[in-house]
């Protein structure tokens, strides 16, 4: 087959100040007809840069330095912007990141698609407007009639990420470009796009480039995939054989550092040493030897040639592929030693009960004026307690209230109401009224590494400030060099590290600095905000670790807030999930991956994509959004969503809590037994399903 | 913005500006200095005329009231390089011993209104609540009010003075530098350093004045300058409408409205003093623009 685009020995390069960087060094690549490409890399691996080339739309910084992009046989490279407009929009589509960047606010929705349609075929207004009608059906938008006379703001991120498919497929073209079309979406939403992607690529006969840092998501979605790493193909392959065994010593790095569901708490995860070089500095043989598990002396000296395997079209670009695929080569990728934790103590290190929190702009003008304010219920009734030396994972889509209920335990926001207990002593929900032992004891790590230091000061002020404040007994001057020493070592950092500031780190760097200024005066209480929500998945794995051996080290327990499941399951003991304010189930890590689960857990763990081809992710889907917290449902909050609601009761009632035993409790009206019977049948379709 | 792995959502932005090498670097300003060097010469300059406000009465030719017998209305000369005016006096000397009142006016006024305009928008910025939503509304109205019209009043009703114009200048600055270091204050004050200091249990001193302060520097050092040149305007001005420092001292503004009506003879009356504000104006705005170029070129490395 020929294929539907062709990049050969394409090199890029962006304005450095006055000379050019090298971003993406000689890079070939073709899609077949049909074919969702994946292009996989850690952020600064330039698949972003690459898949916007295919396009011939780059931004004005960037030259093309060599070689050609074929659209069916002609070359886009050098064609004008003129040209090129009536190939992108029609033939090239794109469907961005951010949906609400790239859609126009001030034009209706049914407008914006309607426009790409009269200007590449020319429909009249009439027509071209039931085209965008019938497009949002395609993209199944329920009541597409109301939809399209609606403006961008006043769809959810969903829905708008599906306008932009809707654009994109209007005009039937040859190539779509997936840039990270999930990465701002919840999980469950991102489920039912992807669910999409694969009908209606298909569908449309169009192939697509799939450009993602999620190996998950590549998985399920993908046929072939490119690894790039620092702009250079490391291995291409069908997604299956790379999967079930990668060629390249760096792709087989990043699956084994992903946290997985079905690993014990008990491993580390793999993680790939050093950083990714610079775009300065790239190393002149093999890019990634550096950084190599398994590198020799000739990685340092000539680079490895991209060889064909077989005749399957799988390419890699490693010294020592044969010896990996035949198995002489062991590489330890394999969980590098084990953490025993001391198993949790059963005496309760924090117990919050009916936390209770509202938010109400109450404006001065509010008071003057005796307006009633609108409030919004972030969190409702919560009750959590985590034991000595464990971890509470706390999981929900945003809007949940997560982050509140965490910020109320450490008092960053008053909560309304509710009683906390920390190390067995009734604090306060005030911030000011804490002493200085509970500020001491409960200390935070936060969602952003980027604005988690303050970028005035050296990384030395910001671990030696909680060691002066804090510590008990006070520390002399040496004592407190020495502990910051001490602290970096921790996070395995270098000492000289204590004279850098925030701007010369990575974000990776950046974090472990925050996470040991949390460990530095010995807390028994880590609350962490969504700690790798913002990395890589090659640093993600060092950041896990990390937690991990230092909760072994110091004794301390966990509030692991997140959104990703596999991170909570790679390091919680216990799991709370939260909807709409409320708690809905919680119970030991084990028990809650398994049935029986409440409606909305199921939903969620359906919704993960597996990093792994052959195994599909569940079925289940939740449609809309999360409802408004200024207006929360009667009865069982989530029985607007819910696939499994039994009846009027659901709407009426608010659910009693269910014991599934083994202090594992969930808040539904059906049964435990029922719940059981339902969705471990459930479980045997989505097994059939993968076997298939 | 580093290279390598900063964050997942954010790849694929091409790279903005160089690498950094180190944060407070005084090569990296320097070297925009050399690039842009429009603002070197207007820090020379004001430099160059806070130094005449010093030293100029000692190196003057004659004193600022200084009759010069037989040298009326005399054009510029090598012995009077700015003429003399329609009373026999130096234009140079007058002009050189005006720089004092000219730069320490305001000067001193700028100071003081950045002082509690600083204090006043971090506090406002850092706690919000009701007494900022009371106290910033109540310096809006105060803005309401035309510069010139408060000014006449005021200085109308308390009589002209020295200490007169820079309560006028104060009262006018202060909620224009409230209102920028509140709205820098109050994008830091969301970010997670903030909330760490409080989980930790620093003042709030500590918490306005070494993490906050440091970060609204810029936005401070930038206002701080425009402030400065718009108050050797309003003093000029006040002066031009008789309301400045009071004769005999020479005061630019005063020197030009007199000049005025001698034009016709001795235009270079008006010329010198008239130059002497505007150099000094555009000098400090020059100023101004390198430090706000400065600073964001800092903003762009972290």
């Amino acid at each position: 087959m020929t294929p539907v685009i062709q990049a050969s020995q394409l090199s890029i390069d962006y304005k450095l100040g006055k000379g050019w960087a090298n971003v993406i060094n000689d890079v070939t690549l073709g899609v077949e007809p049909l074919e969702i490409h994946g292009l996989v890399g850690e952020s600064g691996s330039g698949k972003s840069t690459l898949a916007l080339a295919l396009m011939n739309y780059l931004a004005d910084n960037a030259r093309i330095s060599n070689g050609e992009v074929l659209l069916d046989g002609s070359n886009l490279i050098g064609k004008s912007a003129d040209e090129m407009r009536k190939i992108w929009g029609h033939d090239l589509n794109l469907v961005p990141q951010d949906p609400l960047a790239s859609l126009n606010p001030s034009y209706t929705i049914g407008n914006q698609i309607a426009e790409i349609t009269r200007l590449h075929e020319g429909l009249p207004r009439r027509e071209a407007w039931n085209r965008a009608v019938e497009m949002l059906r395609q993209v199944k938008i329920a009541d597409p009639e109301d939809v399209v006379k609606r403006y961008p703001h006043q769809l959810s991120g969903g829905m708008q990420q599906r306008v932009t498919i809707a654009m994109a497929l209007s005009t039937q073209p040859r190539l779509l470009v997936l840039d990270e079309p999930t990465t701002a979406l919840d999980v469950t939403t991102q489920a039912i796009i992807l669910d999409l992607f694969r009908e209606l690529i298909h569908d449309n006969q169009a192939a697509a480039v799939y450009v993602s840092h999620d190996l998950g998501t590549v998985a399920q979605l993908c046929d072939r995939v490119t690894v790039l790493y620092a702009g250079e193909v490391m291995e291409t392959a069908d997604v299956h054989e790379l999967f079930a065994q990668p060629l390249h010593p760096y792709t087989a790095g990043l699956l084994a550092s992903l946290p997985r569901l079905t690993e014990g708490t008990e491993t580390r995860l793999f993680t790939i040493e050093g950083i990714a070089p610079s775009l300065t500095e790239r190393p002149p043989a093999c890019v990634f030897e550096p950084r190599c598990p398994v590198a020799l002396d000739i990685c340092a000296q000539e680079k490895p040639p991209l060889e064909a395997v077989d005749g399957t079209g799988r390419r890699v670009r490693c010294h020592r592929w044969q010896e990996i695929r035949s198995g002489e080569l062991e590489m330890q990728i394999m969980p590098q030693g084990e953490v025993t934790s001391a198993p949790p103590r059963r005496n309760q290190i924090l117990k919050a009960e009916h936390i209770n929190k509202r938010f109400g702009e109450v404006t001065l003008f509010d008071r003057l004026l005796r307006r009633d304010p609108s409030y919004v219920h972030a969190v409702d009734d919560a009750s959590v307690s985590i034991q000595a030396r464990s971890t509470l994972g706390l999981v929900g889509e945003s809007g949940s209230g997560k982050t509140t209920l965490a910020r109320c335990i450490v008092a960053l926001n008053e909560a309304d109401s509710g009683d906390i207990e920390l190390c067995e002593m009734h604090i306060s929900n005030k911030l000011k009224e804490r002493s200085q032992e509970t500020l001491r004891n409960l200390r935070m790590v936060f969602q952003n590494p980027n604005d988690a230091l303050n970028p005035y000061q050296p990384v030395r002020q910001a671990l030696e400030r909680p060691l002066r404040l804090l510590s008990d007994p006070k520390l002399s001057e040496q004592e407190i060099s020495q502990r910051v020493v001490d602290l970096l070592e921790a996070v395995r950092l270098t000492p000289e590290y204590a004279h850098r500031y925030p701007s010369e780190l990575s974000g990776g760097e950046k974090q472990r600095i925050a996470i040991a200024r949390a460990f530095a005066a010995n807390p028994a209480l880590v609350v962490a905000d969504e700690p790798t929500s913002s990395l890589d998945v090659s640093v993600q794995a060092v950041i896990l670790n990390l937690l991990k051996d230092l909760r072994a080290q110091h004794g301390a327990s966990y509030l692991l807030i997140s959104h990703d499941l596999d991170v909570i399951a790679y390091l919680a003991d216990w799991i709370a999930v939260m909807y709409l304010g409320e708690i809905v189930e919680e119970g030991e890590t084990m028990d809650v991956y398994d049935p029986p689960w409440h409606p909305y857990t199921e939903a969620l763990l359906s919704a993960i994509p597996i990093p792994d081809p052959t195994q599909r992710q569940g079925a289940i889907r939740l449609e809309g959004e999360i409802p408004s917290a200024r207006n929360i449902p009667h009865g069982c909050r989530f029985h607007t969503r819910c696939p499994r609601k039994i009846g009027d009761i659901c709407e009426q009632q608010e659910p009693p809590w269910r014991d599934a035993g083994n202090g594992h409790f969930i808040r539904c009206h059906i049964p435990i037994d029922e719940l059981i019977e339902l969705q471990s049948g459930a479980t045997n379709a989505q097994a059939n399903e993968g076997n298939r | 913005m580093t290279t390598g792995q900063t964050s997942a959502e954010s790849s694929g932005t091409p790279p903005s500006s160089t690498q950094s090498t180190s944060s407070f670097s005084p090569l990296a300003i320097a070297r925009q200095l050399v690039r842009y060097p429009l603002p070197l010469i207007g820090t020379c300059i004001v430099v160059l005329f806070i130094l005449l406000a010093f030293i100029g009465p000692m190196i003057s030719p004659y004193r600022f009231d200084e009759l010069i017998p037989g040298a009326l209305s005399q054009p510029p000369s090598l012995e009077h390089y700015f003429g003399t005016d329609r009373l026999s006096r130096d234009v140079f000397s007058r002009v050189l011993w005006g720089a004092r009142e000219v730069i320490i006016i305001p000067g001193v006024a700028t100071f003081i209104a950045v002082a509690i305009g600083t204090i006043l928008g971090l506090a406002l910025g850092y706690f919000g609540g009701w007494i900022d939503e009371i106290i910033s509304r109540g310096l809006d109205s105060l803005l309401a009010i035309p510069a010139l019209v408060l000014a006449l009043v005021m200085l109308g009703t308390i009589g002209p003075s020295r200490i007169g114009i820079i309560i006028v200048i104060v009262l006018l600055y202060v909620p224009i530098v409230t209102r920028v270091i509140r709205s820098a204050t109050l994008n830091i004050r969301a970010s997670g350093y903030i909330e760490a200091a409080r989980l930790r249990g620093e003042s709030t001193a500590y918490i306005l004045f070494r993490e906050i302060l440091p970060g609204v520097l810029p936005a401070l050092a930038v206002e701080a300058a425009l402030r400065f040149s718009y108050a050797i305007f309003l003093t000029a001005s006040l002066g031009f409408l008789g309301l400045g420092v009071q004769p005999p001292s020479p005061d630019w503004g005063r020197m030009v409205a007199e000049a005025r009506q001698n034009f016709s003879r001795s235009p270079w009356e008006l010329w010198f003093p008239a130059g002497a504000i505007a150099l000094l104006v555009i000098a400090v705005n020059l100023m101004a623009d390198g430090l706000r170029r400065i600073f964001r070129y800092e903003g762009q490395m972290r």
